[in-house]
């Protein structure tokens, strides 16, 4: 994408490594699951292994785990989504604002499942219009996604303060509230719904041509172009993918804790990228799998929650997510320069 | 007369036709004081524009730096204040310095590693800010116990005026640095070596490397400086606020980038001048100040940034685009 990172060199190791590839790095992740879970385990055994502390990861996962799949399509191409924080807050924004404007004074929580259902579908036009003015700004304007993301987030989040005026919109209506809390045979709602995603999206990256399509774009521009594929419409379908996932990322939050704001869930866009580049996707474009994410947000949540029982500070957690970063940027480059 | 085809002289004009409408909507932004005003707001965010500047001259792009001018403010601050130590000249070396050290570790990450500075910036910028509120400390250095000497540094007026009731006010001498920094970049990236290289980096490294230019040494300039810039840019932040706030500057890496932007910077490298930067920050800093002058209401302030950086780009994607057949 930028000058720093050396196409070729990736290029001509991913074509012959792609598959062994994915498959290592997804082992090694899954080491590191079970590895964190057995050390936290033998630290807190009482705290961690508790079903109520699986519970509450169950919740508050799924919301990071969908932004950082969004990361890792908008990525594919080689390009990146910064707003997509701002998206979710002004899905779940619009549909609070939609709520209120329904119910006037009677408070929306009184609200039927008619209006959620409304809410909801609100909720994904604001996410795939958003994708759609990020993926005609990146495919049709030609700026670079960095700046284009940039400054949507930027005009995202703006939209959000308009229309709360600064303070949050709390007070859901208690259907909205059921995606984010509820339970269906004892399963919460929201891990059910981020592996129908995690399914849903795996197949269509690897078993339709649209997910073919979209590496191809991602691994070599000019040979995608060659062998036919609309590059431009793919960059805007592949954004609009993106931003109503981050828009469901929105619903989630804004279920969960009845309530949305402007500057909710702002740490979540280094998560999500740490998550994405950890979970194998290649930022400069072409690789990535749904398995990987989800492992690498696995293995994160289990680590960052031990860490909160051990009464870290929170401000420490960041260090650790931003060195874990680093880390996996430094073992990344070890990697490829060993075999090539 | 090449300056009159010059993208500054564009954007000069962009400013004037702004300055002018402001001035239409609402007169009482030529009061000198307003003036004033609008030039000290510039000089925090114009050095850390100059950092910005060069790094995207190079072809990279930096969110650490707001990152760094924390820990520079905040840690020389502590230290004065924990060692009650009384200075101006040692402190704002430490704080540069500490920046500088910060700097040198995103050149290495970004050129050891060849990895994009996007993602190695958002990875130690975490890493940094949460060193410093989870083993420095969380809570505000407050008027009463900062520095006395770091205030009278940060009050220093270049002339002062005063108004028909008899209360004066001031032009910060703190313009002065900012434009003597600026110049002193100008001078380093048109007439020496190591500023001709940053160019050259920025618009090919291969060409760059081949024609004998170290590329290491380039990255290192690069991030060091902007570093130390930021840097030194957060103490004098807190110098002229009289508070050192160790969760200050979060979401102004936006507003620089977006300022650089807006001056005619290229994110792909190869393109930028110092003067482009420095009227790009006047201009965004002048039309966030006068939204309130002209009676628009304060949220819709990030929403008239981000198009504003999202018009900007878009002018120099196309000039780009244009440049390139």
């Amino acid at each position: 994408m930028t000058s720093q990172t050396n196409p070729k060199a990736q290029r001509s190791f991913l074509t012959t490594m792609l598959s062994d590839e994915t498959a290592r790095t997804n082992l090694l992740l899954g080491g590191i699951c079970v590895l964190v879970l057995v050390a936290m385990t033998a630290m807190r055994p009482n705290m961690f292994l508790s079903s109520y502390n699986f519970e509450s990861m169950a919740f508050f996962m799924p919301e990071l785990g969908i932004l950082s799949i969004a990361m890792m399509i908008a990525m594919l191409t080689g390009g990146i989504d910064l707003s997509i924080v701002g998206v979710a807050n002004l899905a779940g924004i619009t549909a609070g604002t939609l709520f209120g404007m329904m119910a006037g004074e009677n408070g929306s929580s009184v609200l039927g499942l008619g209006p959620v259902a409304l809410g909801v579908c609100a909720a994904l036009i604001v996410g795939l219009l958003a994708g759609l003015l990020n993926g005609f700004l990146i495919s049709v304007l030609k700026i670079t996604p960095i700046l284009a993301t940039l400054g949507t987030g930027q005009v995202f989040i703006g939209m959000c303060l308009v229309l709360t005026g600064g303070p949050a919109i709390v007070g859901f209506p208690a259907g909205w509230n059921a995606i984010g809390n509820g339970k269906i045979a004892g399963l919460p709602v929201p891990l059910l719904l981020f592996v129908a995603i995690c399914i849903g999206l795996s197949l269509l990256l690897a078993r339709t041509s649209f997910g073919l399509r979209l590496k191809m774009i991602g691994t070599n521009p000019k040979a995608a172009v060659y062998a036919g594929v609309r590059r431009g419409q793919m960059i805007v379908w592949s954004y609009m993918l993106t931003g109503g996932l981050a828009a469901m990322a929105g619903i989630l939050l804004s279920a969960r804790t009845n309530a949305a704001k402007s500057d909710y869930g702002s740490s979540y866009l280094l998560q999500a990228v740490l998550i994405a580049v950890l979970g194998g996707t290649n930022p400069a474009g072409g690789r990535g799998n749904v398995i990987g994410v989800a492992l690498a947000l696995i293995s994160l949540t289990l680590l960052s929650s031990g860490f909160q029982m051990m009464r870290m500070s929170n401000h420490l957690i960041d260090f650790v997510w931003g060195g874990f970063l680093i880390l996996v940027i430094a073992l990344n480059s070890w990697r490829r320069h060993r075999r090539s | 007369m090449s300056f009159l085809r010059s993208s500054d002289a564009i954007i000069l004009v962009i400013l004037a036709v702004a300055m002018v409408l402001i001035g239409l909507v609402n007169p009482a932004f030529w009061q000198m004081s307003n003036l004033f005003s609008l030039l000290k707001s510039n000089v925090v965010i114009g050095i850390m524009a100059l950092g910005v500047l060069l790094v995207m001259i190079s072809g990279g792009i930096d969110v650490s730096f707001t990152a760094f001018a924390v820990a520079g403010m905040y840690l020389v601050v502590k230290v004065m204040v924990a060692l009650d130590y009384n200075g101006v000249i040692l402190p704002f070396m430490s704080a540069t310095l500490i920046g500088g050290l910060l700097g040198l570790m995103n050149a290495g990450i970004i050129h050891r590693f060849s990895m994009i500075p996007l993602i190695v910036t958002l990875g130690t910028a975490s890493v940094v800010r949460g060193l410093v509120l989870g083993l420095v400390g969380t809570s505000n250095v407050n008027i009463n116990k900062m520095p006395t000497a770091l205030i009278e540094f940060g009050k220093t007026d270049l002339l002062v005026l005063e108004r028909a009731n008899g209360s004066t006010y001031g032009l910060t001498a703190m313009v002065a640095v900012y434009l003597g920094l600026a110049l002193l970049l100008h001078l380093v990236l048109k007439h020496t070596m190591i500023g001709r290289s940053v160019y050259a980096y920025g618009a090919d490294p291969e060409a760059a490397k081949r024609v004998g230019f170290s590329t290491g040494r380039t990255m290192i300039f690069v991030y060091v400086t902007a570093g130390a810039l930021a840097g030194f840019s957060g103490l004098l932040h807190s110098s002229m606020i009289w508070l050192a706030n160790p969760r200050d500057f979060v979401g102004l890496e936006l507003d620089v980038i977006a300022a650089v932007v807006l001056g005619g910077a290229s994110i792909f490298g190869g393109r930028g001048t110092v003067l482009g930067t420095v009227l790009g920050v006047f201009i965004l800093v002048m039309i966030q100040n006068s939204l309130i002058l002209m009676g628009i209401d304060t949220t819709w302030q990030r929403v008239v940034v981000g198009a504003m950086l999202i018009a900007a780009v878009t002018v120099t994607a196309l000039r780009d685009r244009r440049a390139l057949v």
